[in-house]
């Protein structure tokens, strides 16, 4: 693996002119981004904005059929997920990153898991695991009663929590987050909140995908907006209120034009 | 690390060593065993039972049992059933026995091509379920039914009966014999199979609990997505699972072939749902993700006590189906319960 910059560029993550098409279906186009180490770079579409493609392409599912993916200005071409991940991008599924049968510490290696002796009486150093599961997620400032209980018993908030305490654990340098925020309540959102920073101070650039500028407006340095396919707008945090990033995130004028409307019906 | 973390934390105290124990997904099954025994003790009318004769045969039937059913339990904490696996019993003995009596093939080597030939099996079934993403329900009963067939049309065409005999013909049949088929400590004639039942037990216990591989096969069945976003190759670990389990029916395939020099066409078919209810007496979730591969191995104990304590009291042996009904039903119950109880409503 070479760490070597090229081109001098800064960024850890760079998309240029991407586009992706499934069939007659233009998922992306010309799509460009960029997100710095110790960042929180925010991409806000509504539903059928190119998200999930844009997540897809970034966690290495998808290769983009044009344009550039540079990764700490090397081309990414990614051959798996697990590729992506080898080489630091960690990505945060919204329902999908944790076992909730399994115990916090089980969870927190899995996949990872750290080992003892020769083959074949290698086997799981349960110990270290235990206590650095459990010392790590405190300096996250999660602070987990007992690393043998089970996910399932945590809330919606801290298992998120313990997916973006596991991925900087390992070393990601890139940390995607699908909508880690959406199912979950207002206090429960603050945690997890909470937590994006903290991987944020640790270095670590973080892309936060979401549908809700208030969330991105709380964390955010950088906000890029998708909307049909295409990256319409682009704020860096100092140059925009919360009022402007929700106005254009609902899409200003189309905004208006629904409120007409529904002031039309309930006339009526 | 800057935090001090301390070894116990003051919260965890409530947490005794008796909820601690009723936590352990076999606790259900340990309860159920005891009462099985004491009530098979007290139904008793030879008087044999309690005795270590009677633990010789009781603990026969669980071997038989066992060896397969903690298989069984790895694959369905993995998510995944196989319902070939009792047909598998009667393919593997038929398979070995052909290759003794039909192709004048050694004992031995006959018994190392009959392992790979269940692996290949179960290397079938797992392959045919990640790729095809059919239920493994489906898929393995196919599997059944295909076996099935084979072994009456294949042991028919070849020796015009349903039956192989002959086997201790073959060379080598009184060492294969030794390993896998003899009697320990007399006079009370314990057979060589519990040691197999009780080593396998063992291994799989230490291997799902203390291995990355078990960690693996409570991921793929907890989450299969959760365990692919994070690394696990969830195909390789379902499909070593299904070659476990096909591998173990083939062991008691073999046990059976050597203890009775001849194999039956029809051996195994009916014992995939006795493998699948000792999982499930044993704490195994239908769900996945959870379970204990000692639990498995106590509800085949059950199933052992249960066959040969009725047979004991002087009952018709066609009870023992209404018992294992009314035990499944029961041990879920109990687990359930115990489960809403001590684990804070796990499903």
């Amino acid at each position: 693996m070479t760490n070597e910059n090229h081109s001098g560029d800064t960024a850890a993550l760079r998309l240029d002119n991407v586009t992706m098409r499934f069939g007659s279906v233009i998922a992306l186009s010309g799509v460009s981004m960029h997100v710095d180490p110790g960042t929180v770079t925010c991409v806000l579409g509504d539903n059928g904005a190119g998200k999930s493609t844009l997540i897809k392409i970034l966690s290495g599912v998808y290769t983009p059929a044009e344009g550039s993916f540079l990764l700490e200005g090397n081309e990414a071409n990614f051959a798996s997920p697990r590729d992506a991940l080898d080489r630091g991008i960690a990505t945060v599924f919204q329902d999908l990153a944790t076992v909730p049968l399994m115990s916090v510490w089980r969870n927190f290696f899995l996949g990872n898991e750290p080992t003892v002796g020769f083959f074949p009486f290698r086997r799981l150093n349960t110990k270290y695991a235990k206590t650095a599961c459990k010392s790590e997620l405190f300096d996250m400032g999660i602070d987990i009663r007992d690393p043998d209980q089970a996910v399932g018993t945590l809330s919606g908030g801290e298992r998120q929590a313990v997916a973006i305490a596991r991925a900087v654990h390992f070393g990601a340098k890139v940390l995607i987050l699908d909508e880690p925020t959406s199912a979950l309540g207002v206090k429960q959102s603050g945690v997890v909140l909470k937590y994006v920073l903290q991987a944020k101070e640790r270095g670590v650039a973080v892309v936060f995908i979401t549908h809700n500028p208030h969330h991105a407006f709380l964390v955010g340095d950088r906000f890029f907006l998708l909307n049909r396919g295409k990256m319409i707008a682009q704020y860096e945090r100092a140059d925009v209120s919360r009022e402007e990033l929700v106005r254009a995130m609902a899409g200003g004028a189309e905004l208006d034009a629904l409120a007409h409307e529904l002031e039309s019906l309930s006339s009526e | 690390m800057s935090a001090v973390i301390a070894e116990t934390d003051e919260r965890v105290a409530r947490s005794s060593t008796f909820v601690r124990i009723m936590r352990r997904p076999e606790i259900g099954a340990l309860m159920g065993a005891i009462v099985v025994y004491v009530f098979f003790s007290a139904v008793d009318t030879t008087g044999t039972f309690v005795g270590l004769n009677g633990a010789a045969r009781w603990t026969d039937v669980a071997a038989t049992t066992g060896i397969v059913a903690v298989a069984v339990a790895l694959l369905m904490i993995g998510g995944e059933f196989d319902l070939s696996a009792g047909v598998m019993i009667g393919t593997s003995g038929l398979f070995a026995g052909l290759l003794i009596t039909e192709y004048n093939i050694p004992v031995w080597p006959s018994i190392a091509l009959t392992f790979v030939f269940a692996a290949c099996i179960g290397l079938l079934n797992g392959w045919l379920v990640v790729k095809t993403g059919l239920p493994s329900f489906i898929v393995t009963l196919a599997m059944f039914f295909s076996l099935r067939g084979i072994n009456l049309g294949v042991t028919k065409l070849l020796t015009d009966t349903v039956r192989v005999a002959d086997v201790d013909e073959g060379e080598g049949f009184d060492s294969a014999r030794t390993v896998f088929a003899a009697e320990l400590w007399e006079p009370y004639g314990f057979k060589v199979a519990v040691v197999w039942w009780i080593v396998l037990t063992v291994i799989a216990t230490w291997v799902l609990t203390r291995t990355k591989f078990g960690n693996w096969i409570f991921a793929v069945g907890g989450d299969k997505n959760a365990a692919r976003n994070t690394g696990v190759p969830v195909n390789r670990t379902k499909i070593a699972l299904f070659m476990y389990t096909s591998m173990s029916a083939a062991l008691v395939g073999i046990i059976s072939l050597l203890r009775l020099r001849s194999m039956q066409a029809g051996q195994g078919v009916g014992e995939e749902f006795v493998f699948i209810i000792a999982a499930v007496v044993g704490g195994c979730l239908l769900t996945g993700g959870y379970g204990s591969a000692i639990g498995a191995s106590i509800g085949s104990a059950i199933i052992g006590m249960a066959f040969i304590g009725i047979a004991y009291a002087g009952w018709n042996t066609d009870w023992s189906w209404l018992f294992l009904g009314l035990i499944l039903f029961v041990a879920v119950l109990t687990n359930s319960l115990i489960g809403k109880r001590f684990q804070g409503g796990r499903k």
